[in-house]
């Protein structure tokens, strides 16, 4: 099976996408012949035309919007954010029109917004965000955050053919540094369900993005000292898939939710609260976060080292709440 | 119409040469139409005022609760402008869109009953006064957010010229829209593309009850279509034939040659921003309102007919009466139609 990089998983997704279906189109800053700031759509505007792959001004609320507008009629556009901390340009376009369309009139606006998100690039505080909670709090959204090279072709194919608006989350650290078995042909991820990565039992680590791969390092080292983690990969933080965690949860009995967005108002938050709900009588200990700090993103290296949850502190807080 | 930049330096004014000189020039443009256009033309006006009345009481009888923008005193644009399109166009508004619905044909019933938050509303009660959509008739909307749908209004052009539809694209908002972003990403946007779109700037004066000179730089608003180099026009919103006229030169221009164009419509709301507030008193004086409702687009198109022998008295009375009665069956129906079920409550928010 052919190797492909996440960033090249993605774009064969969206290539097969245009093939299928002529009412796919791309709009985006410099998606043409630049290929996007990191050439995710490279070659596309050639193979498909100006008509297909359009150059925009940089305007994200007009974007956002015309894919709306394109998508009432039929189409299914797919827009990039150079980064995705400029979707705030576009946002009302995405929160007050696009999630609320369906909801209004009955009308679906099957459009995909997406872009690389996510630090460890040294981006400083407007290149690194991960924003996606802003979404994730918004009803009629779909969220979607993919970590393998596999599941990013298979979940923009899912994005780009489901009916909602989706926002995907593509992390930037992983655009070339992740590499995996990617099946040439058609195939698609289903949104809403998460994998279950690693299969433990004394911790259940939730996480997504490029945090998957934090855990599995930190799993790794902490089989050798006895310690064993299930890790869980959300993949879809909207809707996301309740009954995964419930179940890793349950039999683990201890939870660590993972995640590089800050704390207050992060996807752990929500997690903590369902599990709180749900799974209390299970629980052999307290729920546990490890999460970036309230800060924005700093650009000095050491200090976004600082900010970032890592292999270290994870395996930290592992060993702790082991043994609590 | 003016086409290109306008000679009209105050807004706020009538035009010198007063009603007489108005009249006149509408009644020629009257005698150049078929006689049944210039009926329907009546016929959709007097609809929406009577629809909006009724919504006036109905909101002071309880019946329709939240937020609600009336638009008394704008009929013209919304009819003039609506009947200039073919049935295969599409059209979208701000929040102050009830009348824009109902010069589209869409059904008073499920109008109505969306104000009354029914089951049975356009949106089955789930948006209310500011959410009036029927995608059979391309009216896509009814917009809460100031300027929000003027980015949607590109797109759904941009998809009429790339699948070759032959669809022209009407975009209403109010003249305190122009000062957002999203309108000059859409402006460039579709002269950019070359989108056949038509934005109209039903300038009514007032953005809530502040005067637009108050919150824009320059007065003739149809001038900013000159930072794009699109074609731009001034007509007379009091005027339901300007209206037409104009509307109908951009119909033209959009179908023909997939060009866009910017018009300002200029106006006046002879209610309140909302039901909330007063018509005048606040921002505005008694005076002044009373000025404007000399230029009433329904009181000089009636007096415009009848001059030119089309219509007689005995004629809008019998218009008036079945138009009061199709508004008086809209509430039978929104008055008689279920209330949504807590089961509605999550419906609708995503899609299989």
């Amino acid at each position: 099976m052919p190797q492909l990089t996440y960033l090249e998983a993605i774009r064969q997704g969206l290539w097969e996408e245009m093939e299928r279906d002529p009412s796919v189109f791309l709009l985006g800053e410099d998606i043409g012949p630049y290929g996007g700031a990191f050439k995710v759509t490279e070659g596309m505007q050639k193979k498909f035309g100006e008509d297909r792959v359009i150059d925009t001004p940089i305007s994200e609320s007009a974007i956002v919007g015309a894919a709306i507008g394109a998508a009432l009629m039929g189409m299914r556009p797919v827009a990039e954010m150079q980064f995705m901390d400029f979707i705030s340009c576009g946002f009302d376009q995405i929160v007050n029109m696009a999630a609320k369309i369906h909801y209004r009139w009955g009308a679906p606006v099957p459009i995909v917004i997406r872009g690389p998100s996510g630090a460890g690039v040294h981006g400083g505080p407007y290149h690194s965000q991960s924003n996606e909670m802003w979404f994730v709090h918004t009803p009629g959204l779909k969220v979607v955050a993919p970590a393998t090279a596999y599941d990013a072709k298979g979940l923009i194919k899912s994005s780009i053919r489901d009916n909602n608006p989706v926002i995907f989350y593509e992390h930037k650290y992983l655009y070339r540094r992740i590499r995996d078995e990617v099946p040439a042909e058609d195939y698609v991820v289903p949104l809403g369900k998460a994998a279950v990565r690693r299969e433990g039992t004394d911790i259940a680590v939730i996480t997504y993005g490029a945090m998957v791969w934090t855990a599995l390092e930190a799993a790794d080292l902490l089989a050798q000292k006895g310690i064993s983690l299930e890790i869980v990969d959300l993949r879809t933080l909207l809707p996301y898939d309740e009954q995964c965690v419930l179940s890793s949860v349950r039999k683990c009995s201890k939870v660590i939710l993972l995640h590089e967005d800050t704390r207050v108002g992060g996807m752990a938050g929500e997690l903590a609260a369902v599990i709180a709900e749900k799974a209390f009588e299970d629980l052999d200990g307290p729920i546990v976060r490890v999460t970036a700090p309230d800060t924005p993103v700093p650009f000095s290296p050491p200090l976004e080292e600082y900010f970032l949850p890592n292999v270290q502190k994870l395996t930290d807080a592992a060993r702790q709440l082991a043994a609590y | 119409m003016k086409s290109g930049n306008s000679s009209r330096g105050a807004v706020h004014v009538p035009e010198a040469g007063g009603a007489e000189a108005q009249l006149a020039e509408q009644q020629e443009r009257a005698r150049q139409k078929d006689p049944q256009l210039l009926k329907d033309l009546l016929e959709k006006m007097l609809l929406v005022r009577r629809f909006e009345e009724k919504c006036a009481e109905m909101y002071t009888l309880g019946k329709i609760g939240g937020f609600c923008h009336l638009y008394i005193g704008q009929e013209a644009v919304a009819v003039g402008a609506i009947t200039a399109l073919e049935p295969q166009d599409a059209v979208l508004c701000s929040y102050r869109e009830h009348g824009h619905a109902l010069a589209r044909s869409m059904d008073p019933g499920p109008v109505m009953a969306e104000l009354f938050g029914k089951s049975t509303g356009c949106s089955k009660g789930k948006g209310g006064s500011m959410h009036i959509f029927d995608q059979s008739l391309g009216f896509l909307g009814g917009h809460g957010i100031v300027g929000g749908q003027i980015p949607l209004a590109a797109g759904v052009a941009f998809a009429a010229k790339y699948l070759n539809q032959p669809r022209v694209t009407l975009c209403f908002f109010g003249e305190a829209a122009v000062n957002i972003g999203s309108f000059h990403e859409s402006l460039n946007l579709a002269q950019l593309w070359k989108l056949p779109v038509i934005f109209i700037i039903e300038n009514n004066e007032f953005g809530m009850g502040t005067p637009i000179l108050k919150t824009s730089s320059i007065r003739n608003l149809s001038e900013k279509a000159g930072s794009y180099e699109m074609a731009r026009a001034v007509v007379d919103g009091m005027d339901v034939l300007s209206v037409y006229d104009g509307l109908s030169e951009a119909v033209e221009r959009a179908r023909k040659e997939n060009l866009p164009t910017l018009i300002e419509a200029r106006t006046y709301r002879f209610m309140g921003h909302s039901m909330s507030d007063p018509a005048h008193g606040t921002y505005r004086t008694k005076e002044e309102l009373a000025e404007h409702r000399q230029r009433d687009p329904i009181k000089r198109y009636t007096s415009t007919l009848e001059s030119l022998g089309i219509i007689n008295q005995e004629y809008i009375d019998d218009l008036d009466s079945k138009i009061r009665e199709v508004v008086g069956q809209a509430v039978t129906f929104a008055d008689e139609s279920p209330d949504p079920t807590a089961e509605d409550l999550t419906t609708n928010v995503y899609l299989p």
